[in-house]
């Protein structure tokens, strides 16, 4: 390990709603400029960790370091200033703002406007470079986001996301109902992004198979606890663990 | 769970009427010993808790909210007084309370139709406006529904029956006001023990189906908008008895008398007596019939002015409505049961600690 | 013919101050899914509040300033105070509150403010317009209503649709989640949509009162009225709430004046029963059922 702190560092890390424990001493770490995947099967806890790492859900114990900052019990509404962004679960486009304004929204959370009228300066050139990354959202920027396809919202999302120039992305089950195409399409375009900007990604997927192919790293949860933390390739060539948990 | 009283009988039904034969004896009993001013408020006690109990059906059962039950009050009441206009109107009262029951029924219907294809407040919505439109036909229809002055309302000779059952039973003469008590008491006892069984039949359960969860309620083949209505309906037809009860006992049907304060201060009754529970409605309503008197005196003795005290009542039930959503949702009589069974536990808990103790 | 002019020209004066109110609704309800059955006695205690400090000498204008600040803050507080802890709670008993608000304001302005009919200046002349050798049923304050609510509504429109503000506001309202996870403080957004709402059912509420009576009870016909024109345009539509505004703020002005003034809120119920019955989308929706 470098000296450099992890993008992210999770130290036991427990959550829950209620009288059930979603989550149980979770430990790991997702390295900068890598892209870690968490995966397991529905109700291993993904979406619970992805929830209690923004700030959306309150952690009962344990510690969350990004960039060797102690973000824990953080809200919400201010990790998007501290350069984490979390692409939630069944495309989070708000429906009933066009794409643009999708798109501005997701700049000002870093708190630095966008101006509708792109009358220039830095947050135009953050639009004119998502438009150039996602072609199929200029065509459609004036258009309500509710009348976009499956694919073209996971698009959308990814690239609010980026409005706000993070560091790391949060990314919860970017394929789920997506066809295969568009999926390898998405995956193909975080890894340039990675690559390109030095962007940390940490991925949650069921969709072992496809996670794992992009992944430098992953994770394997199975009720709430780590089973398996190694690289992707190893994790994908041990039998014994992708039949027990991913199921491929 | 074990019958609270092993002595009452199991079915719900007879329980009903056991309990409602034993409280129509007391309320026999209480109303030869009251004074005339009593009768008349216990009178007033009866048909507010008679719209109460419907509305109680329909927010705590079927979760919705009606602000009109004023204004079906006021149908009642009309119906009632058209029916009665002079000493030799030969329409017996049980006719005048049904006819009065099924006009506000049918009423009922018609708004309740309309919103019940969409839930959240367009009920609540449609019964305001109920209840801003009711009183204005009165004064537009003068020649028929006499305008501000309103119509009065001439209560038919109690019949000799009634007043022998009554000097047989108490020894004393029965007088007008204690008649129309009783008659209250009467429609309240029928109104309450139909609603208490109607609430735990299949029809109830469906209601309560629709409050909890629309979605799985749709999935177990109930019609939403059917059970929505149907308990607005039942929750107007009590109302429109109410009204009649009202008519009868102040012997003039006026819009004065039903103003949107009058629906607002009904769901006051039925928020603080825990939704959903008749007892809690009955309980709402003997305060909304005895809390004024009290409050206006306070507000007197405390420098204010007559008018000023007057709105002191309101100001406690409009400052209990916040007070129980924000702090017992469960409303009054729920809290104290929650408290009690509370308490039981503890009390439970604390026996089994000593036993292992020792 | 004269009648005729006569009648639409009132109607299109109550329109926009229906559309005013409808507005204020909708706004709520957007951001909150509360239907707010207090703005209207939240109206009538910001339009004393107005009347308080014209009747202590100052200006209509310094009235009208007072009425909309405390409106603003009336707003925000009971927001603050007693609407955020029932959020997310069930939907009747948000109703259910906003009622025993209703009852509070209401029995707290009449101990206040007396519980009488006061007359409340107007900023111009209320006497018709004279147009060639008639005087039509349009006064200068009149005029001057029309005007204000169109500024009013002119600037939400710029506020919504050109500021960050406005985008943070709409996000908050639209889609509580994604919208503090894009740094969107959403409570602060739901209190400045409950103070803005308040703002303009108090801009109604002081119009209505221009030049006529005010009492405890002066704008619970109007919450109807405003009701009515919001499910008009669909609830959840400022632009069809405006719409709505005027189209019953005329149709109710043609039954008072060919029927009978008494007969209006009747007449709000039937269309309003009748939209619910045809169309329960509201009159411009495209789809025949709404899921709220």
């Amino acid at each position: 390990m470098s000296a450099a702190p992890a993008a992210l560092a999770v130290r036991g890390l427990s959550a829950g709603y209620g009288p059930v424990t979603a989550l149980h001493e979770v430990t790991f770490s997702a390295g900068r400029g890598r892209i870690t995947a968490v995966l397991g099967a529905n109700g291993a806890g993904k979406t619970t960790l992805l929830r209690t790492l923004s700030g959306l859900h309150r952690a009962r114990a344990g510690s969350v370091e990004l960039h060797g900052r102690a973000v824990t019990g953080v809200p919400a509404e201010q990790m998007a200033g501290l350069g984490m962004a979390h692409v939630p679960e069944g495309r989070g486009v708000i429906t009933e703002l066009s794409v643009e304004e999708n798109l501005r929204l997701g700049a000002l959370g870093r708190g630095r406007g966008v101006r509708a009228d792109k009358a220039g300066g830095r947050g135009a050139n953050d639009l004119d470079r998502a438009y150039a990354l996602f072609p199929v959202l200029a065509d459609r920027r004036r258009a309500a986001a509710g009348t976009l396809s499956g694919g073209e919202r996971q698009m959308l999302v990814l690239a609010r996301a980026l409005m706000a120039r993070p560091q790391l992305l949060l990314l919860d089950e970017p394929s789920l109902g997506l066809a295969p195409r568009i999926v390898a399409q998405i995956f193909a375009l975080v890894r340039d992004l990675v690559r390109e900007e030095g962007l940390s990604v940490l991925l949650v997927e069921q969709n072992a198979r496809s996670a794992l192919s992009v992944a430098d790293r992953g994770v394997v949860l199975d009720l709430g606890r780590v089973v398996a933390d190694e690289d992707a390739d190893v994790l994908a060539r041990d039998d014994q663990l992708r039949h027990a948990y991913l199921g491929f | 769970m074990r019958a609270p009283t092993p002595a009452l009988p199991d079915a719900p039904l007879a329980r009903h009427l056991l309990l409602a034969a034993v409280g129509l004896v007391a309320v026999v009993l209480v109303l030869q010993g009251v004074s005339e001013f009593r009768r008349f408020q216990l009178a007033e006690m009866a048909y507010l808790g008679i719209a109460a109990g419907g509305l109680t059906v329909l927010t705590g059962l079927n979760g919705q909210v009606s602000l009109g039950h004023g204004a079906l009050m006021a149908i009642g009441a009309y119906t009632a007084a058209l029916l009665l206009p002079d000493r030799d109107a030969s329409v017996p009262l049980p006719l005048v309370l049904l006819a009065a029951t099924v006009v506000a029924l049918a009423v009922g219907a018609v708004v309740g139709v309309a919103a019940a294809r969409l839930h959240g407040p367009y009920l609540a919505g449609a019964t305001l406006a109920l209840a801003v439109a009711v009183p204005g036909i009165a004064l537009y229809f003068k020649d028929t529904l006499g305008g501000e002055q309103g119509l009065p309302v001439v209560l038919p000779e109690p019949p000799a029956w009634a007043l022998d059952t009554a000097y047989f039973l108490t020894g004393q003469e029965l007088t007008t006001s204690g008649y129309v008590a009783l008659i209250g008491w009467l429609v309240l006892t029928v109104t309450y023990v139909l609603l208490a069984n109607l609430s735990r039949s299949r029809v109830g359960r469906r209601w309560r189906a629709v409050r909890d969860d629309e979605v799985a309620a749709q999935l177990a083949g109930i019609d939403l908008g059917r059970a929505r209505v149907s308990a607005f309906v039942v929750s107007a037809a009590a109302a429109g008895a109410a009204g009649a009860v009202l008519a009868l006992s102040v012997r003039l049907a006026a819009p004065s008398s039903f103003t949107l304060t009058l629906s607002l201060t009904l769901l006051a009754a039925v928020v603080l007596g825990g939704l959903g529970s008749l007892t809690g409605a009955l309980l709402g309503a003997a305060l909304l019939t005895f809390l004024p008197q009290v409050a206006t005196g306070l507000g007197t003795d405390a420098g204010l002015s007559d008018i000023q005290a007057a709105e002191l009542a309101p100001l406690v039930y409009g400052l209990v409505m916040v007070a129980v959503v924000l702090l017992a949702p469960a409303g009054l009589a729920g809290s104290l049961r929650l408290l009690a069974v509370r308490r039981r536990t503890r009390g439970a808990l604390s026996t089994t600690s000593k036993g292992t103790a020792r | 013919m004269q009648q005729l002019l006569n009648t639409s020209l009132v109607g299109l004066t109550l329109g926009f101050v229906y559309a005013a109110f409808a507005l204020a609704l909708v706004l709520v309800w957007r951001s909150t899914r509360v239907v707010n059955f207090a703005q209207a006695p939240m109206a009538m205690v910001t339009t004393f509040v107005a009347l308080v400090v014209i009747e202590g000498g100052a200006s209509w204008w310094l009235g009208l300033a007072a009425a909309l600040a405390s409106g603003l803050v009336l707003g925000a507080v009971l927001e603050r105070a007693v609407v955020r802890p029932v959020q997310g709670g069930s939907q009747i008993n948000a109703v259910i509150l906003t009622l025993g608000l209703f009852i509070v304001l209401h029995a707290l302005a009449a101990v206040v403010f007396g519980n009488r009919y006061r007359s409340f200046p107007a900023p111009f002349g209320i006497r018709g317009l004279e147009v060639g050798d008639r005087t039509v049923a349009l006064t200068p304050t009149g005029v001057f209503t029309i005007v204000a609510v169109l500024v009013v509504m002119a600037l939400l429109v710029a506020l919504f649709r050109f500021t960050d503000l406005g985008l943070r506001m709409r996000a908050a309202a639209f889609n509580r989640e994604v919208a503090r996870l894009l740094g969107v403080r959403v409570g602060r957004m739901l209190t400045l949509g409950w103070a803005l709402a308040s703002l303009v059912g108090s801009l109604a509420g002081v119009l209505i009162a221009s030049g006529s009576l005010v009492h405890p009870g002066f704008m619970d016909s109007v919450v109807v009225f405003g009701f009515v024109a919001a499910v008009l345009g669909g609830l959840d539509s400022p632009v069809g709430s405006v719409v709505g505004g005027l189209v019953l703020g005329l149709s109710l002005s043609f039954v008072s004046g060919y029927v009978g003034s008494q007969l209006v809120p009747l007449a709000a119920l039937l269309i309003l029963v009748l939209v619910l019955l045809v169309r329960p989308g509201g009159l411009f929706s495209t789809t025949t059922a709404r899921q709220v």
